[in-house]
């Protein structure tokens, strides 16, 4: 089974945690958001009175630290896939190619509820080409958090 | 004829700004073409000597403000302010987002707008990775404080600067007028960004362990008293910018600085472009275009007033990038000190509604494209068309609320 783990920020431990247990071949998937790199060159705006940090050497920078944790939390070979883009469409895309994709909710995580899924993964369960495993990050809501 | 040759040299200037050709300073076609409109008549010499006169303090101020800046990233209080974001957020990227905003608010009042975003944005993003929560509400927060937090003090922003010079302002004048709607707009800009983000905000929280850095103190207790300074410098008739190159200089020598970094980051090139750009604007203004502006504007400070030259600001400010804006617009406003101001928020605030519009954009556009990462606007846009408005509009009414009760 080709397994597809896609890692984003504040979420991506539980993903490593599910894919653990999984017989298979891991793939870590992580996207660089272009929009992020966009705020992060607002430099450019100002009329070339300086020349700030560069911003794609700092999300590469935060992306290797990301994927090495999340390796290591993995405990056993796995291939590495980073990509740039809008991160919803580039994990659909990666998904072509995949059995299963793992992922986490990001929403809010209060109560049960389609709330708890954030509108990019919400994006991805809805368009995914494959089977969809959903984690909660944390412990999930009790059941009496159903309004 | 003349609103033409103008206007084709304004755009020119522009122009090249955001192209940058064989990555040469803006000021290779600003200042040939100041001369070019001095030539040809467009303005008398004279008034372009005395608009150089009139400008050149207040370029001074600004390239001191920006050497003090660097110097204070050189000693370390932005990576400082950084690791105390990181521990007073035991990792929230909630809590981050309110401390983001303190800090950004703080920096871009006390160093300006561009110590905001290019030296504190990489130091945030670094922040928010090292404790694994998603940056990017914080680097919006920088991108959008850097504009609308730059509205408290002279030194947050060159336009203020250029206004408080044509207004005859105090600094602490000044500052007592723009505190109430400095504190309103980011109050907006922060209730509007949690929402936006929600998404991002509600990972759960992960505390990290960040190690406990020693405080920069001598850089910090001299960026205060450089702030005191500009507070008590008016009165005792010293221009602010000897105070700011005062303490630019005490922490240059501090550091061991060498002299040729100190010149290159007090940005000739960019201070040469403003006075030059400063010659060609005046051009404009004298032609039918300048005509067109100032029978638009409004010339009474009563709350309808306010608000219609702020938002002539922040449109002008889209069509032209804030600093030619600026300059077009102080001497119709230069009677009145609440229609400076007003202004004023629509200069800096503004360019926080089209980052496809200004020129600040073009040019931040030209780099993403440069880099092969076309920008994606949908999200930028729809940030400032919810927070621009809203800003504006609590801005100029807090504004308004200050200058009735200071009854200036």
């Amino acid at each position: 089974m080709k397994i597809l783990v896609w890692l984003d920020e504040g979420t991506w431990e539980a993903c490593i945690d599910a894919a653990r247990d999984l017989p298979g071949e891991v793939t870590l998937l992580h996207v660089s958001d272009v929009g992020t790199e966009a705020a992060l060159s607002g430099s450019a705006g100002l009329l070339g009175r300086v020349a700030g940090a560069d911003p794609a050497e700092l999300l590469a920078a935060a992306e290797r630290r990301l994927l090495g944790a999340a390796a290591q939390r993995l405990d056993r070979p796995a291939k590495i896939l980073t990509l740039r883009g809008r991160p919803e469409h580039e994990v659909l895309a990666s998904c072509a190619s995949a059995d299963l994709l793992i992922l986490a909710r990001d929403g809010d995580q209060r109560r049960l509820g389609p709330r708890s899924l954030g509108h990019r993964t919400r994006f991805v369960v809805d368009h995914a080409p494959c089977r969809v495993l959903l984690v909660w990050p944390g412990s999930p809501p009790p059941l009496g958090s159903i309004p | 004829m003349i609103t033409v040759a103008s206007l084709v040299l304004l755009v020119g200037v522009l122009g090249f700004a955001v192209a940058r050709p064989r990555g040469l300073p803006e000021a290779v076609a600003a200042v040939p073409a100041a001369v070019v409109a001095v030539v040809a008549g467009l303005v008398p010499w004279r008034d372009a000597v005395s608009e150089l006169a009139e400008l050149g303090p207040t370029v001074g101020f600004l390239a001191a403000v920006l050497l003090l800046a660097y110097l204070a990233d050189e000693a370390g209080v932005f990576r400082y302010a950084g690791t105390i974001a990181a521990r007073w957020s035991r990792g929230s990227p909630q809590r981050l987002l309110g401390l983001v905003f303190v800090i950004a608010s703080v920096v871009t009042a006390a160093l300006s707008l561009d110590a905001t975003v290019v030296l504190l944005t990489p130091v945030v993003f670094a922040t928010a990775s090292t404790l694994a929560v998603r940056p990017r509400p914080h680097v919006y927060a920088c991108n959008h404080l850097a504009n609308s937090a730059s509205l408290l003090l002279p030194v947050s922003n060159l336009t203020n600067l250029l206004a408080m010079s044509a207004a005859g302002l105090s600094f602490l004048t000044f500052a007592g007028l723009m505190a109430l709607p400095w504190l309103a707009v980011i109050a907006v800009e922060y209730l509007i960004l949690r929402r936006f983000f929600a998404d991002d905000l509600g990972t759960p929280p992960r505390p990290a362990d960040v190690p406990v850095e020693r405080p920069p103190r001598f850089a910090l207790v001299v960026l205060g008293l450089t702030l005191a300074g500009f507070a008590i410098s008016g009165p005792v008739g010293v221009h602010p910018a000897w105070v700011a190159l005062g303490g630019a200089l005490v922490l240059a020598v501090r550091q061991k600085e060498p002299v040729g970094t100190l010149v290159s980051r007090a940005n000739p090139g960019f201070c040469l472009f403003v006075l030059a750009l400063g010659v060609v604007v005046l051009a404009v203004s004298r032609g039918g275009f300048g005509t067109i502006v100032d029978r638009v504007a409004p010339h009474r400070p009563d709350l309808l007033g306010l608000l219609l030259m702020a938002g002539l600001a922040a449109v002008l400010a889209n069509l032209l990038n804030n600093l030619p804006a600026t300059l077009m617009l102080l001497p119709l406003a230069a009677h009145s000190p609440g229609l400076v101001l007003a202004v004023l928020l629509g200069a800096n605030i503004g360019p926080n509604l089209t980052y496809v519009g200004s020129l600040a954009t073009l040019l931040w556009r030209r780099i993403l494209h440069h880099r092969g990462a076309p920008p994606v606007t949908g999200e930028f846009l729809r940030l400032g068309a919810l927070t621009v408005p809203a800003c504006l509009l609590v801005g100029v009414a807090s504004l308004w609320l200050g200058l009735r009760v200071s009854g200036l």
